[in-house]
């Protein structure tokens, strides 16, 4: 080796932030969706701010890796950064799985009352364990109403939070 | 949902956690209205809400649906939603509350 390129091949090369900073957004994005973005609809119900954050994640990533490859001597990251673009791969690939897939594996329910049907009746147990009745609920006033009983009750199926 | 209150609807909660998860979830949460247990989801079966398995546990749980009944028992307006992240908001049970009698 001369002199010169022993040099070079000495002098510290520069830290790769693209790499990294791209695989921390997207690493962020997952938990920025389920925790912050799923509390505003526009946000939640087509997650477009957490696909733009992939988006960025990718930007940098290639860059960085780019960089990493074809300026070796100035930047680092030739190991590090396809590990990282393989792991945010694997991060947006779980955040589409779950969001594209996962959350719409709900049965069609065919047979559910219908706009016209008659809701069928029951009888469940409150919160208080008294026994309330479809019928009860909608010719009795509602509490804290001035008396007259209901337009009509809202039905709210839910998965329930055990 | 005191405005749909304000409009004479009175929102009915079920699900098949039991009266004391209920309980529970309410006081944490401040809600007044009601909330009926069907732990065995047998009302979610006759409504054809069943989605089996997808509790913990392996538990038969409800997939989420809304229904708006006037007061004689006709469902008026219904939501079923076919993406779990995807909800109904309160302008559009308020829209839906528009179509009763």
């Amino acid at each position: 080796m001369t002199k010169q390129e022993k040099a070079t091949g000495e002098r510290k090369r520069k830290w790769n932030w693209r790499i990294w900073s791209g695989f921390l957004l997207a690493v962020a994005a997952v938990p920025g969706y389920f925790l912050f973005f799923v509390r505003f609809p526009i946000t939640r119900n087509v997650p477009w701010a957490s696909w733009l954050m992939f988006a960025g994640a990718g930007w940098l990533l290639w860059v960085g890796v780019r960089r990493a490859f074809a300026s070796r001597q100035v930047y680092r990251g030739r190991i590090a950064g396809p590990i990282l673009a393989v792991l945010s791969l694997g991060a947006a690939g779980l955040f589409g799985y779950a969001t594209l897939y996962a959350s719409r594996q709900l049965p069609v329910a065919a047979g559910a009352p219908r706009v016209g049907d008659k809701a069928p009746e029951f009888v469940l147990a409150d919160t208080s364990g008294k026994m309330v009745a479809l019928s009860t609920l909608l010719s009795e006033p509602m509490p804290g109403m001035e008396g007259g009983k209901p337009r009509g009750v809202l039905l709210v199926f839910y998965r329930g939070y055990w | 949902m005191s405005e749909l209150e304000r409009r004479g609807v009175w929102p009915v909660a079920i699900s098949v956690d039991s009266p004391e998860e209920s309980a529970a979830l309410c006081k944490k949460a401040g809600y007044t209205y009601t909330f009926l247990s069907d732990p065995n989801a047998e009302l979610i079966r006759h409504y054809y809400l069943l989605h089996r398995g997808a509790g913990v546990d392996g538990k038969d749980i409800a997939r989420p649906a809304e229904f708006l009944v006037d007061a004689t028992g006709v469902v008026r307006w219904r939501n079923l939603t076919e993406d779990l992240r995807v909800r109904a908001t309160p302008d559009d049970v308020l829209k839906g509350a528009q179509l009763l009698p």
